[in-house]
């Protein structure tokens, strides 16, 4: 436990606030140039489903492709939220205060762009109505239930309307707290949005229970997303590679180990952008290091469970799956860039404290492991399908076009560009959450030195 | 069932490997029938040529005894098919005389039904259908063309089952042994290809299917498919039902 500050509340305010009370200097040309990405990125959606999905790289039989793997990808990012949030709030571990914001905020963002990619990348997306919603009863016609597409939309939309009401309820007092600190149109947004918070013993009751409720409905949603995605694939009884009966939990904490990362990226973004050395210390990102030391190796445990239950049963085609994917060009490249970032290069330095105490190493090293857990889909979709297989005269057959890349770039700078216009309006570190740590905190006498230490209440 | 009473029907084919000559007259045939788009080389060349009924070449046997075959490959109409389960909107389904069906209007255009193919039969539209001038009056007005962005596969030409089982309805009998053929079938000059309805005993697949060089394709997935193909005559190599059992 490092030396700390002692906070009072009007830094706090004032240092937290920052980003809605007086905007850094920078914050205005990034979200125009994150604007003008995210509006070639819709242009070049439009012009994908005005002319028709000839224009990515798909073919036959690899029918799915960048924008899959895409939407994996960031469907595992959006379990960070609920993870920091959620599941650390349950345990009472409390260095995760003043990361919970950003990881629900990210676990929002993520979702919304995650939900896009199977829409635009359905055949006809104008149809997509009668997918998602019963609406043509009156001639008996009701979505499939069978099918994991099915149950996909019904899964997210549950997750994403939780993380939104989690997000909120936590929102709730700082946005009191802004509506007290704005004057005009500001004001009247805030007061609309704070729903009459005044931070009284009851509100703070019912406030504190609604987070607590919510982080324990949210659990179960948490694990059954990930694995409904994962079933997309797991079902899939005839593609070697996809059926697997491992991939729910295998898929789940893969989606662990690359959300904690996105939101350590978050973290050190937060701390360089708006300077909250004070509130985001390095022993945060020590805390979240050594949690992802477990949950990576738990993945690597999957990981080798995967391939030994794959090759367990000695199945031909199986084993030429796993040799295309690990040892043929170009997988094998894929394969070892993914296996580096994902595991081999992060978690070893994650066991050095240094490393785990340095920011900038532990911005580079999360941004690793979600290029390697990026990978890790596109090593499970592809291959999948573009395996040979018997009877089929084209394999093999894909290469991302320019619009799939366009639009997978698109897919990060709208992320951040909805965060940084969240910034602009609302704290992306909780105001009450940072006081209430330092009313939990003490300094403690341990011979001569001054330790601080946590102290929680009776309740 | 609307054709109950004139007796239900279980469409099938029985492939006969060994007569087959690999001349892609059925290839061109399903094309003409059913407002299949020009395999252009763009299209080849991509992946993404669409032929409903394929020849596809395979090897048999190892080096240096390898053998050069083709068979003839088409939407094997399972009974028990993974392209059903996992389409969200119900566009393909298991229909009552055994054929797996495609609802074009249903369609959205997922292609989970494609990677659940263990055949790979199934094709997606990725552009619009175009066709030389020249073709457009050539087109099948009882075929639907398919739009970009849906999946279409083999039929079983159902439009010619509708026409021939509205037309012995009307007349009051059953639909005959043979009356029904499809585009492949009817081309193929070496009758290769035979189509007919499986549910009676008497008709001409239900006597070819019992024969001992019956098998079916990737049986180890247990689609179950209406396809049955009967297993090559090595002309120098006596076959036997155990060795017919494990081709394929």
């Amino acid at each position: 436990m490092q030396q700390r500050r002692e906070l009072d509340q009007v830094y706090i305010n004032r240092k937290l606030l920052n980003g809605q009370l007086d905007t850094p200097k920078w914050w205005a040309p990034t979200v125009t140039f994150l604007g003008v990405v995210v509006v070639i990125g819709l242009v070049v959606i439009s012009i994908m489903i005005n002319k028709g999905l000839g224009v990515t790289g798909l073919s036959r039989p690899v029918y799915w492709g960048l924008f899959i793997t895409t939407f994996v990808f960031w469907v595992g990012i959006s379990h960070a939220g609920i993870m920091i949030s959620a599941i650390l709030r349950l345990t009472q571990a409390e260095w995760r205060r003043p990361v919970t914001r950003a990881a629900e905020l990210l676990t929002v963002f993520s979702l919304l762009t995650a939900l896009v990619f199977p829409l635009i990348h359905a055949g006809r997306p104008w149809r997509i109505a009668y997918w998602i919603m019963p609406y043509d009863i009156s001639r008996g016609i009701y979505p499939n239930i069978r099918s994991p597409l099915i149950m996909d939309p019904v899964a997210i939309g549950t997750y994403l309307t939780g993380s939104t009401l989690f997000l909120y309820i936590a929102l709730l007092p700082d946005l009191g707290n802004l509506r007290d600190r704005t004057t005009g149109w500001q004001n009247a947004m805030y007061t609309v949005l704070a729903l009459g918070w005044r931070g009284n013993p009851r509100q703070w009751k019912m406030q504190t229970v609604g987070g607590i409720l919510l982080s324990a409905l949210m659990l179960p949603i948490f694990v059954s997303v990930h694995s409904i995605v994962s079933w997309d694939f797991a079902i899939a009884s005839a593609v070697e590679g996809w059926h697997s009966t491992i991939f729910a939990p295998y898929f789940v904490i893969g989606a662990v180990h690359s959300g904690v990362s996105a939101v350590v990226t978050m973290m050190a973004l937060m701390r360089w952008l708006w300077k909250w050395d004070d509130f985001i210390r390095p022993e945060h990102f020590d805390a979240l290091a050594r949690l992802l030391i477990v949950v990576a190796t738990g993945w690597l445990a999957f990981t080798f469970l995967e391939l030994t239950f794959a090759l367990y049963g000695q199945d031909a085609p199986e084993i030429a799956l796993r040799e295309m994917q690990m040892f043929q060009w170009p997988w094998n490249m894929l394969f070892i860039i993914f296996f580096l970032t994902a595991y081999l290069i992060p978690v070893p330095l994650w066991l050095f404290k240094r490393v785990r105490n340095n920011i900038a190493m532990m911005f580079w090293t999360s941004i690793l492991v979600n290029v390697g857990m990026w990978l890790e889909r596109f090593l499970i979709i592809v291959p999948g399908l573009a395996r040979r297989t018997p009877f089929v005269y084209t394999w093999e057959a894909y290469r991302p076009s320019g619009v799939e890349w366009m639009i997978f770039i698109w897919a990060f700078a709208w992320v951040t560009f909805l965060m940084l216009l969240f910034s602009r309006f609302f704290p992306l570190v909780p105001l009450f959450e940072a006081k209430e740590s330092q009313v939990f905190t003490d300094d403690v006498m341990i011979g001569r030195a001054k330790v601080p230490a946590i102290v929680r209440e009776a309740d | 069932m609307a054709t109950a009473e004139f007796g239900s029907h279980n469409w099938g084919m029985v492939v006969d490997v060994d007569k087959c000559i690999g001349c892609n007259a059925c290839v061109i045939a399903c094309q003409a029938e059913n407002n299949i788009p020009l395999n252009t080389q763009d299209r080849v060349e991509r992946a993404r040529s669409i032929s409903w009924i394929r020849v596809e070449r395979y090897w048999e046997g190892d080096f240096p005894d390898a053998k050069a075959r083709f068979i003839p490959i088409m939407c094997q109409h399972c009974e028990n098919a993974p392209c059903e389960p996992v389409c969200p909107v119900y566009a393909t389904y298991h229909n009552s005389e055994g054929m797996n069906v495609q609802v074009y209007n249903r369609c959205v255009g997922t292609r989970y039904c494609a990677n659940g193919c263990p055949y790979i039969v199934r094709f997606f539209n990725y552009w619009e259908p175009v066709w030389p001038k020249s073709l457009r009056n050539h087109l099948n007005p009882d075929v639907t063309i398919r739009s970009r962005g849906i999946m279409e596969k083999c039929s079983f030409c159902v439009h010619r089952i509708r026409r021939v089982s509205r037309k012995a309805r009307s007349e009051g009998h059953e639909v005959a042994d043979g009356a029904v053929q499809t585009a492949c079938s009817s081309s193929c000059p070496t009758s290769a290809l035979i189509f007919g309805n499986f549910n009676d005993p008497n008709s001409k697949v239900s006597q070819m299917k019992e024969d001992q060089r019956h098998y079916t394709l990737l049986d180890q997935f247990g689609t179950d498919p209406n396809v049955i193909y009967l297993a090559k005559i090595d002309a120098d190599k006596k076959v036997g039902a155990g060795e017919a059992a494990s081709h394929g």
